[in-house]
């Protein structure tokens, strides 16, 4: 594997850089050319639907998959044949809970120590400072079969920072459990921020996207849009148009057939319409449109969501193929 | 240490696991039971019938002794040879013993050259097991008839039985037994605990921590290995207790030999994990091989009688040479020194397979 060119300074402030990062299973690209420079002691989030390949990113950051081609540097370190030396300095928290069931909390997390070699005193420390942090004491002798999905997730946070790691990646962590304990878990991943870590997270959370520092938008393999979520939302290649009405059966069917139009999605009562940023006035367009639909509907520009920043950057190469087949 | 890190967590779920607790007693005592009480290749009390034309002395006594032999138990008496066929064909008696008129006059002829048999013996032939057996009786057949003459007290010449005098298949069975057992349960435990790690996800966290290929399975067998022991040990009580089973030779060389064997079954374990997706692929690959070991390692039917083609793939079977190790420990005495070579194929297949295991496992998903 080629390594990267000198003229790109690697491992510097970065935690993690890619070049041109790809990777094959037979004939599906799951990961397409990925470039990035994700930096440290921030929360990165890679938002994107199933199948976006979020999961085979990681998975190629911790050196578990051998990239197709591309280079990818975590912590300095070539991945995937520097590997065995990033161990220690990365906790990963995978998709599915993959603690032992059989084992209490206590059992779980004293397992994890021993595997990282923590001393005898450290890791009595570190195991009652992470049971308190986390509210598990009081089920410290619990199954983890036993536990609820917030309970869960805890331990496998805390298990997954027992070492202390430089860097933190986070496989869709919160698919299993409710609001309030997804709040509560992005609480501690702020702290750990605070701390001095990097946090790499994956999601197709929109309001869990906006809590990060920074975030790219996967799709197919590839990153459609990058950036602070603010800046994705300034930059953003669509319009925002917020249609008010009665039905909108008919509404939506004379939207749909407009060529300005990109997408168009009911949010409770209100109509949200993307179109083309190229379109001078949105908001007209679409007055005209339902003018002529014979339909009165209350029309107004409002501000992009990073829900539409994800739906303009997900949809627009799809129509861009749909137009030039 | 990481390796004892894991031999703690796999004690103490194996300690919660109560399934594969059950099995690790509950195998061997079955499979004791089954095949001390129930597979049984030494048949007695065949059902027979006696159809005694001569009606003397003589053939009073013929039918005694061969009653004497506890093969068969004489349950009809006929007439003629046709009401034995008849008993035969209906399944009634799987042995007819016909003794003709001139049976007196035909054992005086059994001295010279132009003689013919003095008795005649019908058998079912159907299950070459019985017909064996009832071979067997000619023998004792002959050697009493030529008997007659001299005085009856003196017999001709006796049969003797080396290593089972008893001829009770159990102590042939049962050291045998001890390398089926273990083949099974050993490769299946060891496939089955990995395979389970990587099916419910433990594989992915363990994979991203420092913990070394090599670690991870040794941590993970070893605790195997005790276990392994404790059935050595369980198969060996039962067997004295139920079936008088005995250890001729020294029971240290009993635990050596099964130590190796027991390696060698779970570093096959370890291999089979690495090629199985889940427990139950994992299951079905140690019955694979497990039919095999048991049909051509000798355990079962004689090795010597077994064509060549299938001589040469039982000596790649560890099972083969185990067997051929626990009889000769238990049975005849031998000590270890003396089958170097079954400790070297044991050895061999050993690190072959881990050999194999180790490169196939992979600290990577691709």
């Amino acid at each position: 594997m080629p390594s990267p060119p000198d003229s790109e300074p690697v491992g510097t402030d970065a935690a993690v850089v890619t070049r041109g990062l790809t990777r094959r299973f037979g004939t599906l690209t799951a990961v397409d050319h990925v470039d990035l420079d994700i930096p440290r002691n921030a929360i990165y989030g890679f938002l994107g639907p199933n199948g976006s390949g979020k999961s085979t990113t990681i998975r190629m950051f911790c050196g578990l998959l051998t990239p197709s081609s591309g280079t990818a540097t975590v912590l300095g370190l070539q991945m995937p044949d520097e590997a065995e030396a990033l161990k220690h300095r990365i906790g990963y928290m995978t998709q599915r809970f993959s603690l032992y069931e059989d084992l209490t909390i206590r059992e779980n997390l004293d397992f994890v120590a021993r595997i990282y070699c923590l001393p005898a005193a450290r890791r009595n420390a570190r195991i009652g400072q992470l049971l308190t942090d986390y509210h598990l004491e009081d089920m410290a002798g619990q199954r983890a079969g036993t536990l609820s999905g917030g309970e869960k997730q805890r331990l496998s946070l805390a298990a997954a920072t027992l070492h202390e790691p430089e860097l933190l990646f986070l496989d869709e962590p919160t698919s299993a459990v409710d609001p309030q304990s997804r709040r509560d878990f992005w609480e501690n991943l702020f702290r750990l921020v605070d701390a001095g870590t990097t946090i790499l997270v994956s999601t197709h959370y929109m309001d869990e996207a906006e809590r990060c520092h920074r975030l790219a938008i996967l799709d197919h393999g590839a990153v459609r849009a990058e950036g602070t979520p603010q800046r994705l939302m300034a930059d953003m290649a669509a319009t925002v148009v917020e249609v008010q009405a009665q039905d909108y059966r008919q509404i939506r069917a004379a939207l749909r057939a407009l060529p300005e139009v990109l997408s168009v999605a009911q949010i409770g009562a209100r109509l949200r319409v993307l179109l083309y940023r190229e379109v001078a006035a949105p908001d007209d367009t679409v007055r005209t449109a339902l003018a002529q639909a014979g339909v009165t509907a209350e029309v107004g520009i409002a501000r992009p969501s990073l829900e539409d920043v994800f739906v303009t950057a997900t949809q627009l190469p799809a129509r861009a193929r749909e137009v030039q087949p | 240490m990481r390796l004892f890190a894991i031999m703690r967590k796999e004690v103490a779920q194996l300690a919660r696991d109560r399934l594969t607790f059950g099995m690790i007693v509950g195998i061997p005592i079955m499979q004791m039971i089954l095949f001390g009480y129930a597979i049984n290749t030494d048949v007695r009390h065949l059902h027979a019938a006696v159809a005694d034309q001569a009606r003397t002395q003589l053939s009073r006594q013929l039918v005694a002794d061969i009653q004497a032999t506890q093969v068969v138990d004489v349950t009809h008496y006929v007439q003629t040879g046709v009401q034995l066929q008849a008993l035969l064909d209906s399944g009634n008696i799987a042995v007819g013993i016909v003794i003709p008129r001139d049976f007196e006059q035909r054992l005086q002829q059994r001295r010279k050259r132009d003689g013919r048999p003095a008795a005649q013996l019908l058998v079912d032939g159907s299950d070459p097991i019985v017909l064996g057996t009832a071979r067997g009786l000619t023998g004792l057949q002959l050697q009493q008839d030529t008997d007659r003459h001299e005085p009856p007290l003196v017999p001709l010449f006796e049969v003797r039985n080396f290593y089972n005098p008893e001829r009770r298949s159990a102590v042939f069975v049962v050291p045998g037994l001890i390398g089926v057992i273990l083949t099974m349960t050993m490769a299946m435990f060891t496939a089955v605990a990995i395979v389970r790690e990587r099916e419910r996800g433990n594989l992915e966290m363990l994979i991203n921590t420092p913990v070394s290929s090599l670690e991870l399975m040794i941590g993970k067998v070893l605790p195997f290995v005790v276990i392994g022991l404790v059935q050595v040990t369980l198969i060996l009580l039962v067997g004295m207790w139920l079936f008088d089973v005995p250890v001729t030779g020294r029971v240290t060389d009993v635990y050596l030999a099964a130590l190796l064997f027991i390696a060698a079954n779970l570093t096959l374990g370890l291999l089979i994990s690495t090629l199985a997706q889940t427990q139950f692929q994992a299951m079905q690959m140690t019955f694979f091989f497990f039919l095999p070991s048991v049909l051509l390692s000798g355990f079962m039917f004689p090795f010597d009688g077994m064509p060549r083609a299938a001589q040469v793939f039982a000596e790649l079977l560890p099972l083969t040479h185990f067997v051929r190790l626990i009889r000769g420990i238990m049975l005849r005495g031998a000590e270890l020194g003396m089958m170097a070579g079954e400790l070297y194929a044991l050895a061999a297949f050993l690190l072959v397979t881990m050999g194999i295991a180790v490169l196939r496992f992979s600290k990577r998903l691709d």
